[in-house]
């Protein structure tokens, strides 16, 4: 299983049926892979949709309505498009119960870099600030390393995307929650020791006596 | 009945040095015919304010190849590195805004509103500069109003009022913007007789349409 696939299931289990999840672009989309259409789960893009569906069959796509990347999408029933300012009412107002977002870097007090690398690399925040300081629950979808350095840090050294703690952090390795006292290793990816997480973290780590195996959706 | 005009009118309208919205979300829902005249009169010293500029030499990317833009007022440029290198070696002034925080302050601008109050960006370097205000012993951000000499627009739909509706994820910006623009000028899909857009579903009344683009009169 790919390091993107372990992340994509595990996340997958965090999403209940019930609730507004916004996915970002890239890996978090992935997610939605994970989930069965049944799910009772509504995806939210912030390009104005509550109740994006998966992509449409070839040559069925309607060129208004795509994901917040610009790719086509489809609508489930009971889908509703929003213009922009309603839909960051939803992000901001506290009507997202989730949002998945992935991370250049997360440190020990919980906070998430995730928009820019000054000088070399500006995307931009896009909806991102919104989505972290406004959803109920942010979970950070990221590979625990890039190029063999650790992401998990113990201080963001590029610029935060908000000083709101995020609430959960899934990487290929583990799952780290973040908490006032610091970061609690709860889970650890199939067949990974403790030891091997513990080295590819600078940040310093909480860790209980007993750190299961992360559970991964079907 | 509104003024109908062609896309080469409605950019002769538009001087050098304009500030102007253009709706659009990667390009889905922005006024492409009008872009494109402006492209076509070389048009240079534009303030763009927009969600983003969508991919190199399309929708408002097409602005930015030709250098038309001195200055953009975004919340996103990671999927067009053309702005992005513009950024980095200083010839396009690039003011990164969260993109919630651009909606709303492009809806105060229009509303009659003195800007708004955020958490979006507290703390974080997209804050600096900003005024953070105290109330009641919390703080928050102030975003101040932004308005535009023109707004240019799309619409799925216009009637000979001016009335204009939208579809699915193609209205993001629009109606927004059509609130926040000194002249607002409507790209409308196809346009119909007063009457047969119900009165419920208008989303943007007449009233504040000051030009429509005329169907295939380009």
């Amino acid at each position: 299983m790919s390091p993107e696939e372990i992340i994509q299931r595990r996340v997958a289990r965090e999403l209940h049926a019930g609730t507004l999840v916004n996915l970002g672009i890239g890996l978090p989309t992935g997610v939605s892979r994970y989930i069965p259409h049944n799910s009772g789960i509504l995806f939210q893009s912030e390009n104005g949709i509550v109740g994006m569906g998966s992509p449409p069959p070839e040559g069925m796509e309607d060129i208004d309505l795509t994901d917040a990347g610009g790719s086509f999408v489809s609508a489930v029933p009971g889908a509703a498009t929003v213009d922009s300012t309603l839909s960051f009412g939803l992000v901001r107002g506290g009507h997202l119960d989730a949002t998945v977002l992935g991370g250049l870097e997360v440190d020990e007090d919980g906070h998430l870099a995730n928009w820019v690398v000054p000088g070399r690399m500006v995307p931009g925040m896009g909806g991102a600030m919104d989505l972290v300081s406004g959803a109920r629950r942010v979970i950070v979808a990221m590979q625990h390393t890039a190029r063999g350095r650790p992401k998990i840090v113990p201080k963001c050294t590029l610029p935060l995307t908000s000083t709101r703690r995020v609430t959960l952090i899934v990487t290929d390795l583990a799952v780290i929650e973040p908490t006032d006292k610091g970061l609690f290793l709860r889970e650890r990816a199939p067949g990974v020791e403790i030891a091997e997480i513990v080295a590819a973290t600078s940040a310093s780590l909480r860790i209980p006596d007993y750190v299961p195996e992360m559970g991964l959706h079907d | 009945m509104k003024k109908g005009v062609t896309p080469q009118q409605a950019a002769e309208m538009i001087p050098d040095g304009a500030i102007l919205m253009i709706g659009g979300f990667m390009g889905v829902g922005s006024p492409h015919r009008i872009i494109d005249a402006l492209v076509d009169l070389g048009r240079k010293n534009l303030t763009i304010i927009a969600n983003d500029t969508a991919r190199p030499n399309y929708g408002i990317g097409k602005l930015i190849r030709t250098g038309a833009v001195t200055r953009a007022i975004v919340s996103h440029i990671g999927l067009n590195p053309e702005t992005q290198k513009g950024m980095i070696d200083g010839s396009i002034a690039v003011d990164l805004v969260p993109q919630g925080t651009l909606a709303e302050r492009i809806r105060a601008g229009g509303f009659g509103l003195g800007g708004i109050l955020t958490k979006t960006g507290l703390g974080t370097i997209a804050a600096e500069g900003q005024r953070v205000i105290e109330i009641d012993g919390e703080d928050w951000l102030y975003a101040p109003p932004l308005k535009a000499d023109f707004a240019l627009i799309h619409a799925d739909r216009a009637d000979y009022s001016g009335n204009l509706t939208y579809q699915l994820t193609a209205t993001n910006f629009n109606p927004v913007m059509a609130m926040a623009g000194e002249t607002v000028i409507a790209e409308p899909r196809e346009i119909s007789p007063v009457g047969v857009i119900p009165p419920d579903h208008v989303s943007t009344s007449g009233v504040l349409v000051d030009y429509i683009i005329l169907r295939g009169a380009a």
